[in-house]
C-alpha cells in the first residue's frame, strides 16, 4: 500500500439522522483495509466528534480523510461562525450548545478534548465569521 | 459473559437483536452525555443509558460498545430503531433504573 487513499464527505447542516454517517463510512473502509481495531476506534471517535461539531455549531461542511503508510489524516472544514477563543473551547466542560441540542445528549464540552485525546496531532485554524478547519492525525504503527 | 446471557431471566428485553448477541461484555458503563460516553466508555461495554435517540446509536457503534441497554422503560424512537436495524446494533431494554440495571450486569459478570 504505497499510494495514498483519499475519501471525501459532505456533511449536511442540522441533520441529526445523518450525523455520524461519514465517520461510520470511514470506520468500515478502514476495517476493509485491515487497519488495527484500536486505530480504527481512535479515528472513529475523533472524527465523529468533529463531524457532530460541524453539524451543531457550524451548519455542516466537508471532511477529507487521507490514509498513507505512516498516518491517517482527517481534515474537517466548515464555513460556520468560527471559534472565538480556541483555548477556552478546548477546555473540558466548555460548551455553547443550546438547550435543544443538550436535550439530545450533547453539550458536555468534551468533544474537542476527546479529539485531542484520541489523536496524535490536532490543529484548529479558525477565523470569526469565516469558518473553522480542524486537522487531526493518527499515526499508524510501523510494523 | 456474552450479551445473550443477559436475556435469560427476563429482566432485559430485546428492542433490536442486531449482530452482537454473541459478543463478550467487558464491563457495564453508565452515562447519558454522549461525548463523555464517547471518551470514557471501554470497548465491549454494555452501555446503560436513558437516551434512546439516533445519536446514542452512532456513539455505541463508533465507540465499539457490545450493546446498548435502555433503562427506566425507555424505548427507541422510530428513527433510532431504523438506525439500529441498519447498523446491526444490539439494543436491549429494562424497566429498572440505570444503577440497578448496571448492577445486575456487574453481578452476572462476576458471578
Ligand atoms: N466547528 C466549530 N465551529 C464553531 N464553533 C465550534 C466548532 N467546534 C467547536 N466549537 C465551539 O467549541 C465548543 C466546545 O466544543 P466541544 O466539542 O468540546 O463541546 P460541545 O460540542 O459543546 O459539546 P459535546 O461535544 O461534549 O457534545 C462548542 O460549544 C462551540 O462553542
Ligand atoms: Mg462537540
Amino acid at each position: 500500500m504505497n499510494d495514498k487513499i483519499t475519501m471525501h464527505y459532505q456533511v449536511p447542516a442540522d441533520d441529526f439522522t445523518r450525523a455520524g454517517e461519514a465517520s461510520s463510512s470511514v470506520k468500515s473502509k478502514l476495517k476493509m483495509m485491515g487497519v488495527k481495531p484500536e486505530i480504527i476506534r481512535k479515528v472513529a471517535i475523533a472524527m465523529y466528534e468533529g463531524e457532530i461539531n460541524m453539524v451543531i455549531h457550524a451548519s455542516g461542511g466537508t471532511i477529507d480523510v487521507t490514509v498513507s503508510q505512516e498516518e491517517i489524516t482527517i481534515v474537517l472544514k466548515d464555513q460556520g461562525p468560527g471559534i472565538e477563543d480556541i483555548d477556552q473551547a478546548m477546555r473540558a466542560g466548555f460548551s455553547t450548545a443550546p438547550d435543544n441540542i443538550r436535550a439530545l445528549g450533547f453539550g458536555a464540552g468534551m468533544g474537542l478534548p476527546n479529539m485531542k485525546k484520541y489523536t496524535d496531532e490536532l490543529i484548529i485554524d479558525s477565523e470569526i465569521g469565516k469558518g473553522t478547519t480542524v486537522t487531526m492525525k493518527v499515526k499508524l504503527p510501523t510494523d | 459473559m456474552i450479551v445473550l446471557e443477559l436475556l435469560q431471566d427476563g429482566i432485559f428485553k430485546v428492542l433490536n437483536e442486531g449482530e452482537n448477541l454473541d459478543r463478550e461484555i467487558t464491563v457495564p458503563y453508565c452515562c447519558d452525555l454522549l461525548s463523555i460516553a464517547m471518551g470514557k466508555m471501554p470497548s465491549g461495554a454494555a452501555w446503560v443509558t436513558v437516551m434512546g435517540n439516533v445519536n446514542t446509536l452512532a456513539v455505541a457503534a463508533l465507540a465499539d460498545a457490545a450493546c446498548v441497554i435502555l433503562a427506566d422503560g425507555i424505548s427507541l424512537d422510530e428513527q433510532a430503531l431504523n438506525k439500529a436495524k441498519e447498523q446491526g446494533i444490539t439494543v436491549l431494554s429494562s424497566d429498572l433504573p440505570i444503577f440497578d440495571a448496571a448492577l445486575i450486569i456487574h453481578q452476572k459478570l462476576h458471578a
